[in-house]
């Protein structure tokens, strides 16, 4: 059961993966080349000796740019149908698509979202390299302590159900998660590293691709998965001692 | 209420915890290895020396949203 899941939500991720690959190549790699352009052209100025190209442009924007996004693609399609499987049954009364749709919304605001307004996707030029470790920590504490509230809230909706009615009960699972949210970005600290003379429309077209990427991925995921597991969900649900959607 | 009479009984029946706990053990250690992969390895930290891994997925990686370098 959770093996034919975990199978079929990886390949779900893979497709979504081919999909957000195309989107990429569109819409991010002329972003990733303007930024490598400004970075060349500040080393030259800087009067620096070009840096060796280990792996072509071409390669990084081709198979480079499809074996990162495929990888992601499945890991996170995987993931995704592990955090299905607990969800299913436990989410009220909601079918396989709806919990499938709700968990990828949910996990695109928590993963994605929250910790990309506090540290977003910078092209290259923008970062000291020597902060690395640095940012690097950041943004993974960042993640996990968005995802911590995110279940914290959806586990206070659950609580609040039955007295405030759904409606309400998720408004003020809603407040409690930005209240977190406001709190942590103001607690960790910023990081501003993009160079003075980097232009603002190229930085702003390199994030708003990134985040097209990722929703392409999370919609594809959170739509697709809903639809095969509908299949492997409901040979159980019928074999189950007689329970109903409410 | 005549209308679900003849309705099969149908709803959502969770998966006890018992039966997905190793699944997502062993299943999301690997797959998040598979992300470190791509998102961090030689980056932050390294298991492999070189940068190979991480100038063949370096479009990638910085469209993804993750600190590159």
């Amino acid at each position: 059961m959770v093996g034919k899941l975990l199978l079929r939500g990886m390949l779900v991720g893979l497709v979504a993966g081919i999909l957000a690959f195309a989107f990429a190549r569109v819409y991010g790699e002329p972003q990733v080349d303007k930024a490598i352009a400004f970075e060349e052209q500040q080393a030259q100025a800087a009067g620096g000796a070009p840096e060796p190209e280990m792996v072509s442009r071409a390669t990084q924007a081709g198979i480079g740019l499809a074996t990162g996004v495929l990888i992601y693609g499945a890991a996170l399609g995987g993931l995704f149908s592990l955090v299905f499987a607990y969800a299913y049954g436990r989410l009220g009364s909601l079918g396989p698509r709806g919990t499938s749709a709700l968990i990828a919304a949910l996990g695109f605001l928590a993963v994605i979202v929250v910790p990309g307004l506090k540290y977003p996707a910078s092209p290259p030029a923008v970062g000291n390299a020597e902060t690395i470790g640095y940012r690097t920590e950041l943004f993974f504490i960042m993640i996990v302590v968005s995802i911590a509230a995110m279940v914290a809230a959806i586990g206070l909706a659950q609580r609040l159900w039955n007295r405030l009615g759904a409606w309400n009960a998720s408004i003020v699972a809603g407040l409690a998660f930005l209240f977190v949210f406001a709190l942590v970005k103001a607690a960790l600290p910023d990081i501003n590293e993009v160079p003075e003379n980097f232009s603002a429309t190229v930085l702003w077209q390199f994030r708003v691709a990134s985040l097209g990427i990722q929703l392409v991925l999370w919609t594809v995921v959170g739509l697709g998965f809903g639809a095969v597991a509908e299949r492997v969900v409901a040979v159980r649900d019928q074999r189950s001692p007689a329970r109903r959607y409410a | 209420m005549s209308d679900t009479t003849f309705a099969p009984s149908y709803g959502p029946v969770a998966i006890p915890v018992r039966e997905l706990l190793p699944w997502a053990i062993l299943g999301g250690l690997l797959l998040m290895l598979a992300i470190y992969f791509v998102g961090a390895e030689e980056g932050a930290t390294s298991l492999i020396r070189g940068t190979y891994v991480h100038e063949f997925v370096h479009d990638g990686r910085h469209l993804l949203g993750f600190p590159c370098h």
